[in-house]
């Protein structure tokens, strides 16, 4: 890590307590709620800057391996393993100490797979979809890689709202919360709700930790060689082919990751969440951010997603992340947080500030 | 199956495949003068069907229709006027966003401005319930007027562009902008009337659909992308490759009906597109030179 990397990590984490110690102190540990969910939107997000900024791959179906890690884990953790107590893969499950006991809702004990499992599930299940689907999807080139990527995650919803398994339409609910190391459990209980945002926050940290890493390192350069110009970083000895698909299995994982802790958070998963839509405003996010900039992705991504889950922009929800993309990509294509924007606020609050001076002074 | 059955299936295919040619030939002819895919063609179909639909009620059908597909064909004029004039050498990427942010915008104001409740212009000709028997299938006379109306389309543009000199211009630019530049065409306006085209031709269609297959504010998405799966396989910017490609997903479309579930009839035509997009991204009818040069 080099050392300017400190600096904005120290920052966040202090925003990060900062935050929940004002939200403590005033009572409204509620807005955490909403909070925990736009941190793991803003993995999903992370991943996909690095994917579209950086590698300059374009993805409209990141919404798809989110709902890939969700479900799987809403699948396999809801399924009760003592009433096929009889079935030998039941058996091996809970001879190797995979299951875990808990108390669902109605304060019935339920035996299911450990969520620890369905996570290596998952995160396998993903990894292998996304190699698949990305070795010959990765070959394609601006709008067929754009039209590709939307037709995958629109077969995943088709196949989540048309499957009985999936509990079509209504999603599957119900799930047991994830009970990690030393007490700390992601679940919907309101008596977790600062754990969870501590998780939640530092799963984020660690991932912009790591993502930073790798951009800095010796494939992030050659990730940026691609966006600038995929010939000749091929002809640099760049293996372009292989750096891509790396890149889209990362970015893969880290939605699945996100979708795996936010459907144990949320206690369920709906088709909604693999909605085209969904992808859409992850895309808008990364643009917000500037394409080619981690920190400007997880700001705009908390900030966007916190603001849309309470509700802020009512039922011009949709509009607002399409009016994004717009202003976005015509006015500013190095997104919003930019030195210059930062420039031309501190010029205007100095302006504003000397303007009262000189009233008060009259 | 029977005889009637298949015809019956055939029918059906052939008329959502009619359809789909024409919002792919939508498609192809902003693409041939701009290079641009316009993910917000869906959405002509639908503001066309819509507009149509409220103007019905205070005036005559063939008036309501007209003054729908003027309507949206100022929108996309408005669209290129606004937008796309605005986008100095942007990359593909930044216009696949962009028009992308588009189809969102026009959807949303669709939804406030009329609601989420399905509507439909009256049958042309008959009712719900009047059929011609073709060959002991039955289809609606609307299913005709849908054929018609696209053979009219196919054959207007096919005299536009080879006899009129706005249609060879905006030829020009397909083949090469700059050179078209050089020799006075001007190209700006070109692309204008181009939105203005595809989105008349896509408010047309959209009325003449609204009948048989509803309008509803998001109706244009689903259109959208089946329009592109069929303007990739008949080979980008290739009309009569739009024809055949629409009739082609149209009947794979309607014979998949009759083995799978209903709910997968969408990820049929999606999975084609990516077998299309993997095998053979330059399409039937596409050269393959041509797909390999361009910038994608």
């Amino acid at each position: 890590m080099r050392p300017s990397v400190y600096i904005p990590v120290a920052v966040l984490t202090a925003c990060i307590i900062a935050f929940q110690i004002i939200v403590s102190a005033l009572n409204r540990e509620f807005y955490l709620t909403q909070l925990t969910m736009s941190a793991y939107y803003s993995l999903v997000i992370l991943g996909l800057t690095v994917l579209m900024g950086y590698a300059g791959q374009i993805s409209l179906g990141h919404a798809a391996f989110f709902a890939m890690g969700g479900y799987t884990t809403a699948v396999l953790t809801t399924y009760n393993l003592a009433g096929a107590a009889g079935n030998p893969l039941v058996k091996l499950v809970v001879g190797l100490g995979l299951d875990t006991v808990s108390t669902n809702a109605y304060g019935a004990q339920t035996q299911h797979l450990s969520p620890w499992v369905s996570l290596v599930v998952a995160v396998c299940l993903t990894a292998a979809v996304a190699f698949l689907i990305g070795i010959p999807i990765l070959k394609l080139k601006g709008h067929y890689l754009a039209m590709a990527t939307l037709g995958f995650g629109i077969i995943v919803y088709r196949i989540v709202l048309g499957t009985r398994m999936f509990g079509e339409a209504d999603g599957i609910s119900d799930l047991p919360a994830f009970r990690l190391a030393g007490g700390l459990a992601v679940g919907g209980d309101p008596g977790l709700r600062v754990q969870n945002y501590y998780i939640a926050a530092f799963l984020l940290v660690a991932g912009v930790i790591l993502l930073t890493n790798l951009i800095d390192s010796r494939p992030g350069r050659a990730l940026r060689s691609i966006h600038g110009s995929e010939e000749a970083a091929n002809a640099m000895g760049v293996n372009t082919a292989r750096y891509k698909l790396s890149v889209f299995v990362l970015s893969a994982v880290f939605a699945c990751i996100a979708g795996v802790f936010l459907t144990h958070f949320n206690g369920g998963i709906g088709p909604s969440e693999a909605e085209v839509m969904k992808s859409v405003s992850y895309v808008a996010i990364v643009a917000v951010g500037g394409m080619a900039n981690l920190w400007g992705a997880l700001v705009m991504g908390v900030v966007l997603n916190y603001l849309s889950l309470r509700g802020y922009f009512g039922s011009y929800d949709e509009f607002v992340f399409g009016c994004i993309l717009i202003v976005i990509m015509l006015f500013m294509p190095e997104g919003l947080l930019i030195k210059e924007n930062f420039r031309i606020l501190a010029d205007t609050a100095v302006r504003i500030v000397n303007k009262c001076r000189a009233g008060k002074q009259e | 199956m029977p005889f009637e059955q298949l015809l019956q299936y055939i029918f059906s295919g052939i008329t959502s495949g009619s359809i789909y040619a024409i919002v792919a030939i939508g498609f192809n002819i902003i693409y041939n003068t701009t290079g641009i895919i316009n993910f917000a063609q869906g959405e002509f179909l639908m503001l066309g069907g819509m507009t149509a639909i409220s103007l019905h009620s205070f005036m005559p059908l063939p008036l309501a229709i007209l003054a729908a597909v003027i309507i949206t064909s100022a929108v996309g004029a408005l669209i290129d006027f606004i937008f796309i004039r605005r986008l100095k050498s942007p990359s593909v990427l930044n216009m696949v966003i962009v028009t992308i942010g588009l189809s969102i915008m026009i959807r949303e104001i669709a939804l406030h401005v009329w609601d989420e409740k399905v509507r439909s212009l009256p049958y042309f000709t008959g009712s719900e319930v009047t059929s011609i028997n073709i060959m002991g299938a039955y289809i609606s006379p609307q299913v005709l007027w849908v054929l018609g109306v696209s053979g009219v389309i196919v054959a207007f543009l096919g005299v536009f562009f080879r006899f009129t000199l706005t249609g060879r211009s905006m030829r020009a630019c397909a083949s090469n902008i700059t050179a078209a530049r050089l020799c006075g065409i001007n190209t700006k306006n070109m692309v204008t009337i181009s939105f203005m085209l595809s989105a008349a031709i896509g408010a047309l269609a959209g009325c003449v659909i609204s009948p048989i297959t509803q309008t509803q504010y998001d109706c244009g998405t689903s259109l959208a992308i089946k329009g592109f799966t069929v303007a990739i396989l008949g080979g980008l910017g290739n009309s009569t490759g739009a024809v055949i490609g629409g009739i082609i997903i149209g009947l794979l479309e309607a014979m998949s009906i009759s083995i799978m579930p209903l709910a997968y009839k969408d990820a049929i035509s999606i999975a084609i597109l990516l077998i299309i997009l993997f095998a053979r991204p330059s399409g039937l009818l596409g050269k393959r030179e041509a797909a390999g040069l361009k910038e994608f």
